[in-house]
């Protein structure tokens, strides 16, 4: 039915089969449109969130989905910047994929503030002292750019790349894309580092404060290396899961190692960074608040007591890194897999602990800690993001030419 | 966000932040308009309408 649509020299399977599984999916899509419109319309009361948890499960899934959607900004900087060739192969599903966590990200800011129809105001009155601004101007402008790096590969579609006119802008956008990629790249630093930038500046809450350089704690330069370095894990695992679902080879072995290696470098010389800062602020930080580093792991409900942060420096970090910096290691598919799960894990769980670990340490010696449990609206509207990433996905892999690589790979016979 | 907005003031945080703001949206619009007046200019002229590889 659509096969004039789907790219010249691949197989994809047919439109009823692609359909039942967009419809699979869509229902879940309009559960969260459904919580959605609960928060819209009768508002913030449909969470479980209250005075001590103002962020939760949202901001936590916000900034997950932005450090995992970092793969984009650094993969489009070693492509475009650094001259890494290879990861032409990969670039383009790097944007979409970075597309998707974007729009997820802004989409879930949206439904956070309550009052979207007053979401302007952080621009036109902005607080030049607030980080959260400088993540709302860096953010959307960053998704513009990613927007921008989708649209060619839009325009690559078959029947669209026919017309001389879009023929030609797309090869003109992919002429001048470095610059592109160099702004995008100059925006999320500085929108990833704000993010960390606001646990490290809460001074009242000793778990997420730091040092400062200047006007930035260390969480601001963890956070854009975090991201720079897990992202890709992201890309190559999501890249493995289509390769899964399709049955197909996506990707040839060296682009994916090539990313990998990168990555695993990143995550070690990140992790260095991370115990450094773990130990300063373990030894010097926490203590001069009068507090003691088990103090923040001493939560009664199990929840939040020393495993949290093996899980997430040792295995979400160290493991990661080392299998990825090996190189039969990471030429081992299983090994491989393990680790960019780890990753990924492992920087959600980073998150996760700057946002809700941060809220349930109680601040004041007669208070205990603090509970939260979201509610369904919550859960819907968090799933929401990941069941609209599948569809995009989906929609992208099959009408426009994602990998570049696939024809050679799959040849098909006409 | 512009000069004429109540709470304006000429200050350094005005003016790094809101600096770097303006000059990344600027490059973005000067970008795509050079993109998009070399794709016309192309299309006026002649040039365009080959089908090469783009990546």
């Amino acid at each position: 039915m659509d096969s004039a649509l789907i790219p010249k020299g691949v197989k994809r399977c047919s439109f009823p089969q692609f359909s039942i599984g967009i419809l699979i999916v869509g229902a879940v899509l309009l559960w969260g449109v459904y919580a959605m419109l609960l928060c819209w319309f009768k508002g913030l009361n449909q969470t479980g969130m209250n005075d001590s948890y103002g962020f939760a499960l949202w901001i936590w899934a916000d900034l997950a989905v932005i450090a995992l959607g970092g793969g984009a900004f650094f993969t489009g900087l070693l492509r475009y910047i650094i001259g890494k060739d290879e990861l032409k192969n990969i670039i383009n599903f790097a944007v979409v994929i970075g597309f998707i966590c974007y729009s997820s990200a802004l989409l879930i800011l949206g439904i956070d503030v309550g009052q979207p129809i007053r979401s302007w105001f952080i621009f036109w009155h902005v607080n030049v002292h607030s980080m959260l601004a400088e993540v709302a101007f860096c953010l959307s402008i960053y998704f513009s750019v990613l927007a921008i790096e989708f649209v060619p590969l839009i325009l690559e579609q078959k029947q669209i790349d026919e017309i001389p006119f879009f023929h030609n802008l797309a090869h003109n956008m992919h002429e001048i894309m470095a610059v592109f990629a160099a702004t995008g790249a100059f925006l999320s630093c500085f929108h990833q580092g704000s993010l960390g930038g606001v646990a490290g500046v809460l001074f009242g809450r000793p778990f997420a404060f730091r040092e400062h350089l200047l006007v930035w704690p260390w969480t601001f330069f963890l956070f854009t290396w975090s991201a720079a370095a897990y992202g890709p894990c992201f890309t190559i695992l999501l890249t493995k899961i289509m390769e899964g679902i399709t049955g197909k080879k996506l990707v040839k072995d060296n682009v994916i190692d090539l990313l990998a290696k990168i990555s695993g470098w990143m995550i070690a010389s990140y992790m260095v960074a991370k115990l450094v800062d773990t130990w300063y602020w373990a030894t010097v930080t926490a203590p001069s608040k009068g507090l003691t580093f088990m103090d923040f792991y001493s939560d009664g409900s199990g929840l939040y007591t020393i495993w949290i942060i093996i899980a997430e420096l040792f295995i979400g970090g160290i493991v990661p890194a080392i299998i990825l910096t090996n190189k039969s290691w990471r030429a081992n598919k299983a090994l491989l897999l393990i680790a960019i799960i780890l990753a990924a894990v492992g920087v959600c769980l980073n998150r996760w602990v700057m946002v809700l670990q941060v809220m349930a340490h109680p601040v004041l010696p007669f208070e205990g800690w603090f509970a939260y449990m979201p509610s369904w609206q919550e859960v819907a509207t968090t799933i929401l993001p990941v069941a609209y990433g599948i569809i995009l996905a989906s929609l992208a892999y099959r009408y426009l030419p994602v990998f570049p690589q696939e024809r050679e790979l799959n040849p098909v016979e006409d | 966000m512009f000069p004429f907005s109540f709470e304006w003031v000429w200050d350094m945080g005005h003016y790094v932040f809101l600096g770097g703001m303006w000059y990344a949206i600027g490059i973005i619009s000067l970008g795509l308009t050079y993109c998009i007046g070399k794709t016309i200019l192309d299309m006026v002229s002649g040039k365009g309408g080959g089908h090469g590889d783009h990546h």
